[in-house]
């Protein structure tokens, strides 16, 4: 009878514990990272807070990605909707906010919003009112394998202009080596070609008159020619063998295996080839460059705009205001760097890129600290109705089925049918 | 039971006459008290979780929603028309169409010739059974993922049996040509043991006098399959097809963890299309069109099936 007892009173002791933390300020804090040095990093930053407030305690919740964004919407409409949840900004941001399920903290981070990168605060900004706090920033570009570039004998620091990724991608092919790796059964990935052409044509004019409705919308000129500079490279067949049943994480394993020349692909790939590799060390630092997407001819946007996400954190309507005090510590200076000293992030606070110890890492920061344009990611940014037909098509100007007139005007309809 | 079905029409005709006996009165009270006690748990979670639920996917079906706050904007049938205008419904419904084609043309017998061989006792037969029912217990994204890296095109099983023969391995799930194909061999590879097992329940049941009467008249073997065994089989194989129709219907944790559906939509299901179409792209009524459309087709098999085949069960 003695462990009976001895269970007994164990869990009148966890009753109890439970009793007096309910009684306080519980945070609930909703993420999707699965990063495991990322997360212990949060972790720490969580313990320290709730060290510094007795009384508060913060609580993790873990959903995967994509079933995150299926369940948000009724998650948030719930009673037991969590406080703090991860967000890429965009058309969903803006949806939650016109549903009114995010609270507004303009006034609680009022002077210390000026610690943080204008450009990013500006992506959970809605009518003047802040909604949440971005984390990180990222750019998109062409990583490369440098012992493959130089086994074709390709420059890659002479590839500015798209035709020169043509003669590359020929140069590559000659020499026997597969010139790009993607994973096209997740369609995004291959979405970042047919976006940062659209953003290399037209620039930060083209976008916007598109989301006017003006200038034929997104089946406008500037779209019609992002598809069909695509289609010169598709043409080319530059991608690995069978790139539409790759997924993402397939194919940065394969660039970290050194099989693949290039990847077009968010900056923190440089890290997650590593993790994704067969070897799990996958290539050296000095194995591994980066050049910006190349110009292209009669291109109207600046060669310094960049493509990229931004990534944060909103608080939910009826949050506790610890929910956003603990933001504030959350991304501060300190925590920032620490994180960025780690090559985990690209930081937002003002000073913390004074962390990146890189240089990888510090180069993307310079680029996007130059950048007068960082266009969001398309399936962010235009929300998920249209963005997804923005993948779904790029994928299939990739496969052959769809050319980039009709690619265009999908996405156009698309867009109709959603505003 | 027997007694109380015979009954039944004895109790209609009382209920028009006036002067019931007690006892009889008592039966009838006694079934409306089992009636008022059981029946209403069953109801209410049946309206609950399924009348409910779909009557507001055909209301919401009329707007076009995103999912966030109260539906306002009433579009009518727009979203049908939508669903019936876009290309990846119809190649689902095509998808869906060969399932249930290959479900019944190379499945149900796979399974029946099986069945035949093992249901009679012997050695290692109890043994085979299992194996082949197997892939039906495991569950079904493990299946998918399994498959994925069967049919890798680099490092998968696939690949290498084409490397042994000196060829270079195609990507089956990569190809809108062959997607589908490999997405079928998954499928049948996965149920013909179900299907083989209620075969065998069926067999193992059946009256063996039969055959055995059959063969003393002289019957051969294939005589006494063709004239004895399968027509006795025939309320299991309708069973069966209804399975491997219904099945197909509602194929989606297949399909996911193998090719998403694509590439270009070539291996979407009704099911799956409805999840990468509506609840990815947060248009609730687009995809609760879709959802009303998938329960009209299944409702119109179900009841014209039960209808014309299963009528004598």
């Amino acid at each position: 009878m003695g462990w009976l007892k001895r269970l007994l009173l164990a869990a009148a002791g966890s009753l109890f514990v439970i009793g007096t933390a309910a009684a306080d300020t519980t945070v609930k804090w909703l993420h999707i990272a699965d990063n495991p040095a990322e997360v212990k990093i949060w972790q720490e930053v969580a313990r320290a807070y709730e060290a510094a407030h007795p009384g508060v305690k913060i609580e993790m919740q873990f959903l995967e990605n994509e079933a995150y964004k299926a369940k948000l919407p009724t998650i948030l409409q719930s009673k037991d909707r969590p406080h703090i949840i991860y967000s890429w900004s965009g058309g969903v941001l803006k949806a939650q906010v016109e549903a009114g399920v995010l609270e507004d903290i303009t006034d609680q981070v009022k002077g210390y919003s000026d610690t943080i990168a204008p450009a990013a605060l500006a992506a959970f900004t809605q009518n003047g009112r802040v909604y949440g706090l971005p984390y990180q920033v990222s750019q998109v570009g062409f990583l490369y394998n440098t012992d493959l570039m130089a086994k074709a004998n390709v420059d890659p620091a002479k590839i500015k202009t798209w035709d020169d990724l043509l003669a590359a991608v020929k140069a590559l092919k000659a020499a026997g080596v597969t010139p790009l790796v993607v994973g096209g059964a997740d369609k995004w990935p291959l979405h970042f070609y047919w976006t940062h052409l659209a953003v290399r044509a037209g620039g930060k004019a083209a976008f916007e008159a598109a989301l006017r409705g003006e200038n034929g919308g997104f089946e406008g000129e500037t779209f019609q020619k992002a598809g069909e500079l695509f289609k010169q490279l598709v043409d080319l067949q530059p991608f690995q063998n069978g790139f539409l049943g790759f997924k993402n994480q397939q194919a940065v394993g394969y660039f970290g295996d050194g099989k693949a020349a290039m990847t077009l692909a968010i900056s923190v790939v440089y890290n997650q080839q590593r993790v994704q590799a067969a070897d799990k060390v996958g290539l050296a630092p000095d194995k591994i460059g980066w050049f910006d997407f190349p110009a292209v001819p009669g291109g109207k946007g600046e060669p310094t705009d960049t493509l990229g996400g931004i990534i944060g954190w909103l608080v939910t309507k009826g949050a506790p205001p610890e929910a956003t005090d603990f933001l504030k510590f959350f991304i501060s200076k300190d925590a920032q760097t620490k994180l960025a000293a780690a090559g985990l992030l690209i930081p937002v606070v003002k000073g913390a890129e004074a962390g990146l110890s890189n240089p990888f890492m510090k180069h993307i920061a310079d680029n996007l600290a130059k950048s007068k344009y960082h266009q969001n990611f398309y399936d962010q940014s235009l929300g998920p109705s249209v963005g997804r037909v923005v993948n779904d098509v790029t994928a299939e100007i990739a496969g052959g089925s769809m050319t980039p007139t009709q690619a265009a005007a999908a996405i156009q309809q698309a867009w109709k049918q959603g505003n | 039971m027997r007694g109380r079905v015979a009954s039944a029409p004895s109790i209609g005709s009382m209920s028009t006459s006036a002067g019931a006996t007690p006892e009889r009165g008592s039966i009838r009270d006694g079934k409306l008290a089992l009636a008022v006690i059981f029946l209403p748990p069953a109801l209410l979670l049946f309206t609950l979780f399924v009348v409910l639920p779909i009557g507001e996917a055909a209301w919401y079906s009329g707007f076009n929603w995103n999912g966030f706050g109260r539906p306002t904007h009433w579009v009518g049938f727009d979203n049908y028309r939508l669903v019936l205008e876009t290309r990846a419904f119809w190649l689902a419904l095509r998808n869906n169409g060969l399932i249930v084609l290959v479900s019944l043309s190379i499945q149900l017998p796979l399974a029946l010739a099986l069945a035949l061989m093992l249901a009679d006792r012997f050695r290692g037969a109890v043994a085979l059974r299992m194996l082949f029912f197997l892939p039906y217990v495991l569950a079904e994204i493990a299946t998918g993922l399994i498959f994925s890296f069967v049919y890798d095109g680099d490092y998968g099983l696939v690949a290498s049996i084409w490397h042994w023969f000196g060829a270079e391995a195609p990507h089956l799930l990569a190809s809108t040509q062959t997607a589908m194909l490999a997405v079928l061999i998954v499928i049948v590879w996965k149920y013909f043991g179900f299907h083989m097992m209620l075969f065998i329940a069926a067999l193992q049941g059946m009256d063996k006098n039969l055959v055995e009467a059959a063969r003393i008249d002289g019957a051969t073997r294939p005589q006494v399959l063709r004239y004895v065994v399968i027509p006795l089989l025939y309320p299991t194989i309708r069973l069966s097809v209804f399975f491997a129709v219904v099945g197909s219907l509602q194929l989606f944790d297949l399909v996911m963890p193998l090719t998403r559906g694509g590439p270009a939509d070539s291996s979407n299901t009704m099911v799956s299309f409805l999840y990468n179409n509506g609840i990815s792209r947060m248009r609730v009524g687009y995809g609760s069109a879709i959802g009303v459309i998938l329960f009209m087709i299944c409702v119109t098999f179900a009841v014209t099936y039960k209808r014309w085949f299963m009528r004598d069960e």
